[in-house]
């Protein structure tokens, strides 16, 4: 096997939701075996971004390569083998709610294998353990804390063992504790299991604390890259602005809009 | 892994279903389902079959032997007949008659059969034979004319 | 004005269209085999308890206070005509023919089929279905497959326990109480009634509905859009299109098995 140092790249990729560009050709690359983050302001479509990885949309143009295979172009059934090496961590988990955690774990593997149920017991445990859920195995989703949830569908991610993982937001509602703990997670699992990891995120700091690249994203395309060290240096305004979380700056406060004098006197008929 | 007491209860559903068009099928239509065993074909031509339909009874004493299978008009303009009788009745001679009989005042129209006797001229009736002595439908409105007439005219 | 109307027309036909078109991709996907066997069975068991065992109780009672409501309108109408005696053949023709497959028709949109579109849609809301297309599992053999073939064999099993059980209802009535002939019931009943002509034509129209309304539910709640205000619409909406579908195909089938 002579894979490339790349498992995902992606070239003059353009998408478009209706009418309104959601990219307009972005090139990214995730290199193998790192924590890889995509940051940027709410509503760019950074979800939509992982999506296009593991082929649910599909996109105007260009080419996403997993293992140098092109998802756009890929049959169905090529399409499900690759997902079989990526596993993805949804913003809400996405737990089957009408099944214990354990088995919430148990069901990619008993889905896609055919080992005896006394080993799918053994390897659920373990990956319960990993992410310290092992005392929860018997609980429903309902019972679960939001973080807890998430850790959860975390170890569901990494039943089959995957090379890639996708991280949605995995931040976003956790209070500082979980927080930290999911930080934590994301960082040893990557190098604990060889992982590749793609975290999207807009919480800075701690992604700035686990990841190895960073790609900023904003109207429509990369405007930054590198890595955590680099990006605190970079000199761009906008990038200062997401970084520092500056309410005004290249990126309006306003929504864009018509002359204001011009519209009050217009509506005084 | 659904656990046993959703399997027994599906279980249990299903068998009430089952046992419903069962029922449905044997204490409601009482019927033997898919026309039942074998039959024979026997025909008859009236001057007039009233209500008659396909699927109305035919009865030897009040006991359902057979079925209309079809009612046509013959070349002459008469309506004919044709019977599907069950075949564990085959033991009818050729001198036997219908009628087209109600059931109470204003019920169903079923054919009457009035087994002939069997003797030395007689035959035994076999698949696609005729019936010739035929009683037609009694129509209430001819019924009614002839009680009120005296049944003077026709 | 005109350019208006021609537009928003065009609009709602395209609308039409591709929901038509993406309810169509949802049926053959839901009967395409899956080729998974062994693994179908608990999945299709775990939504015959859904839509069919919890549907069981509203159609047993509805089926009862049915026929004895029939039994009680009909003995009224019949001993006019001195015609008591077809109290059971007027019960059993017109549950068997219409009542029992369009009522329960009727409830099971009400019961089960609001019930799937409220489930998928939250499933769609929760990102369960995109979880599972990213473990390469298709939500077709995985959730709807199970959803529709259940539907489809509980509904006319449930029809026929309907009208089971407003016959039961209508002799309730009518002979214990009203002093029909329980003789008479039986024997008028199953004289008039036919297998071919009265049962089975039932069965086949719950059926029919059965595929309608479970396919109207499953494709409401796959299209829903992923927010609680837009669950809830498409419940109401599975509920409305179903019950309007149910009675404008039973005069349909009517028209073409009765005629």
């Amino acid at each position: 096997m002579n894979l490339s140092d790349n498992i995902i790249e992606i070239s003059d990729l353009s998408f478009k939701r209706e009418d309104r560009i959601i990219y307009n050709d972005i090139n990214l690359k995730v290199p193998r075996g790192k924590v890889t983050a995509i940051m940027g302001p709410s509503g760019i479509g950074k979800t939509t971004l992982l999506r296009l990885i593991g082929g649910q949309l599909l996109p105007n143009s260009g080419k996403i390569l997993f293992n140098d295979e092109n998802i756009v172009t890929a049959s169905r059934k090529s399409l499900f083998k690759m997902r079989r090496k990526m596993g993805m961590l949804f913003q809400s988990g996405a737990l089957f709610t009408e099944m214990s955690v354990f088995d919430n774990v148990a069901f990619p593997i008993r889905e896609h294998t055919k080992l005896p149920e006394s080993i799918i017991n053994k390897v659920v445990l373990m990956k319960l353990e990993a992410v310290g859920l092992r005392g929860a195995a018997q609980l429903f989703p309902a019972e679960l804390s939001g973080g807890m949830a998430r850790r959860a569908a975390l170890a569901r991610s990494i039943a089959l063992d995957p090379e890639l993982i996708m991280y949605d937001e995995p931040f976003a509602g956790q209070d500082p504790i979980s927080m930290a703990v999911i930080v934590r997670l994301i960082r040893e699992l990557n190098d604990a299991l060889g992982l590749t990891s793609i975290v999207v995120s807009h919480d800075v700091e701690e992604v700035l604390s686990i990841a190895d690249y960073v790609y900023i994203i904003a109207n429509q395309t990369v405007i930054a890259q590198g890595t955590p060290q680099q990006l605190r240096q970079e000199k761009s305004e906008q990038v200062i602005q997401f970084m520092e979380g500056r309410p005004d700056g290249p990126v309006p406060f306003h929504f864009p809009h018509q002359d204001y004098k011009k519209e009050m006197c217009n509506n005084v008929d | 892994m659904i656990s046993k007491k959703i399997q027994l209860m599906v279980g249990a559903f299903l068998l009430i279903g089952i046992a419903a068009i069962l029922m449905l099928a044997i204490k409601v239509a009482d019927s033997r389902m898919g026309g039942g065993g074998d039959v024979y074909v026997l025909s008859a031509k009236f001057d007039n079959v009233g209500g008659l339909k396909v699927r109305s009874a035919v009865k030897v004493g009040g006991v359902v032997v057979g079925r209309v299978s079809a009612i046509s008009l013959d070349d002459d303009f008469s309506p004919l007949v044709v019977m599907k009788i069950e075949s564990k009745f085959n033991q009818f001679s050729d001198s036997s008659s219908v009628a087209i009989l109600t059931s109470g005042l204003l019920g169903e129209q079923f054919i009457g059969l009035t087994p002939g006797f069997i003797d030395e001229d007689s035959e035994i009736l076999t698949s696609g034979g005729m019936i010739e002595d035929t009683r037609s439908a009694m129509v209430l409105e001819d019924l009614i004319g002839q009680f009120l007439y005296g049944g003077n005219d026709d | 004005m005109l350019t208006k109307t021609l537009l928003s027309l065009g609009n709602s036909g395209i609308n039409f269209i591709t929901g038509a078109g993406r309810a169509g991709m949802l049926l053959l996907g839901a009967l395409k085999p899956s080729g998974r066997g062994v693994k179908f069975f608990p999945l299709l068991v775990k939504q015959l308890y859904v839509v069919g065992v919890q549907s069981l109780v509203i159609i047993v009672i509805a089926g009862l206070f049915i026929g004895m409501v029939l039994s009680l309108q009909g003995y009224s109408l019949l001993v006019g005509f001195g015609a008591e005696q077809s109290l059971g053949q007027m019960v059993a023709l017109s549950l068997l023919r219409e009542l029992g497959p369009v009522v329960s028709a009727l409830l099971f949109a009400g019961r089960a089929g609001s019930a799937l579109t409220a489930e998928i849609g939250l499933m769609k809301a929760t990102e369960q279905l995109s979880s599972l297309e990213m473990m390469a599992i298709d939500p077709m053999h995985q959730i709807i497959a199970p959803r529709f073939w259940a539907g489809l064999i509980s509904l006319p099993l449930l029809s026929a326990i309907f009208s089971a059980f407003g016959i039961l209802g209508g002799h309730l009535v009518g002979v214990d109480w009203l002093g029909v002939d329980t003789g008479a019931f039986w024997a008028i009943m199953q004289a008039s009634v036919d297998w071919n002509q009265d049962i089975a034509t039932g069965l086949l129209k719950s059926m029919v509905f059965a595929v309608v309304i479970t396919w109207i539910a499953l494709h409401k709640g796959y299209d829903a859009v992923p927010t609680s205000e837009g669950i809830s619409k498409a419940t109401t909406s599975t509920v409305v299109t179903a019950s309007l579908a149910v009675l404008g195909l039973d005069f349909i089938l009517t028209a073409l098995m009765f005629s």
